[in-house]
């Protein structure tokens, strides 16, 4: 077996990479694919408490490259769904803990056991950025509607273009209908412009994810909400399958809220 | 109306958005390539304005793509 390695990366903080790489990694075992998800936010660890499984952390990813452990020893199975397993970033070293040559040995070692590896990489460009993309086969960039946003995103892919870096997506991340219909934020096609890369997600802002992160239970295993039904779809294409993409449109207002807002306008 | 001026200028504030970010990004993806550009035309002005009179605002140093053959382009206008 000769497992996929994707990396999830956006330039800019805070957009949504780790929340991506929980319900793709999620997503792909659910559909019976044996998936690991790598923490490379090495002194951030995150991964795990989106996941619920911090409690289960006993060795993390730079015991695995500085060999303190097996790396079997360093897998954290999932307990919901088979096939899922996690290595977790370590919290008490610092960004210099891992090198790049490290991660590439390590990925390649997993395409053995796996059929894929998702690497959360950390934000900006920096080392932490390399050792998440060089060994990739394929980059998802995960950006939002929002300038600074696209502007780092805009960045990463010229970068991965000089590495040969050929296989990147693009997932449009906390769309919000309102505010697109306003005017007062970029649509999908408005970045789509901006950036030439092909287009594998659109996932609308949900306030569910708040709670859902709070219980560590990733949307994709609450399918009746916006996002856990994005980050399906964004499996689905992953694997290969052509899914339309949905239309993020405003939630219809109930009889009472169409009331009370058409006092409000008054 | 004040209030339909305003309510006009935010209508537009994502199509400005997507306008800046175009031109910026054009700019920046040329000098993200050939990161040298920047300090050969510092390197231009001080050697060249040894000799004539040049505004240095006007000196236009790209890199141009002629049928497969990189061009290292050069526009000094002289005063
Ligand atoms: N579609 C969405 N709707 C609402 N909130 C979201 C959405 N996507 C992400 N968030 C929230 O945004 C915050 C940042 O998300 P996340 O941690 O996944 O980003 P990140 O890119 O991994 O950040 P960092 O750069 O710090 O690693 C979190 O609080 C998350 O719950
Ligand atoms: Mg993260």
């Amino acid at each position: 077996m000769s497992g996929k390695v994707l990396t999830i990366t956006s330039g800019k903080g805070g957009v949504g990479k780790s929340t991506t790489t929980a319900n793709l990694a999620l997503g792909l075992a659910l559909a019976g694919k044996k998936a690991v998800a790598i923490d490379l936010d090495i002194g951030l660890r995150n991964l795990d408490m989106i996941l619920g499984l911090e409690n289960r952390i006993v060795y993390d990813v730079v015991n695995v490259v500085e060999k303190v452990c097996k790396v079997k020893q360093a897998l954290i199975k999932d307990k919901r769904v088979d096939n899922l397993f996690l290595i977790a970033a370590a919290q008490t070293r610092d960004k210099s803990a891992v090198k790049s040559e490290q991660v590439l040995e390590l990925a390649n070692e997993l395409r053995k056991e796996f059929d894929y590896i998702i690497l959360d990489s950390p934000a900006g460009i920096e080392g932490g950025f390399r050792n998440a993309m060089l060994p990739a086969d394929e980059v998802i960039i995960v950006t939002t509607p929002e300038i600074s946003a696209v502007r780092d995103a805009d960045r990463v892919i010229g970068i991965l273009e000089a590495h040969e870096k050929k296989d990147m997506s693009l997932i449009i991340n906390r769309i919000n209908p309102t505010l697109v219909k306003k005017g007062d934020m970029m649509s999908k096609n408005d970045v789509l412009q901006v950036l030439s890369i092909p287009l594998i997600g659109v996932v609308p802002e949900d306030g569910n994810i708040v709670s859902y992160t709070n219980i560590g239970e990733p949307s994709i295993l609450h399918q009746d909400s916006p996002s856990g039904k994005a980050y399906k779809n964004i499996t689905q294409r992953v694997l290969g399958k052509d899914v339309p993409f949905m239309e993020i449109i405003e939630r219809k207002k109930g009889i009472m809220e169409t009331i009370i807002s058409f006092f409000k306008e008054q | 109306m004040f209030l339909d001026f305003f309510k006009k200028s935010k209508k537009n504030s994502a199509q400005k958005a997507k306008e800046r970010l175009q031109i910026i990004l054009a700019h920046e993806r040329v000098s993200n390539k050939a990161p040298f550009l920047d300090d050969l035309r510092k390197d231009l002005i001080k050697v060249v304005a040894k000799y004539v009179d040049i505004d240095p605002k006007e000196i236009d140093v790209s890199l141009q793509k002629d049928n497969s053959i990189e061009v290292l382009e050069i526009n000094i206008p002289i005063k």
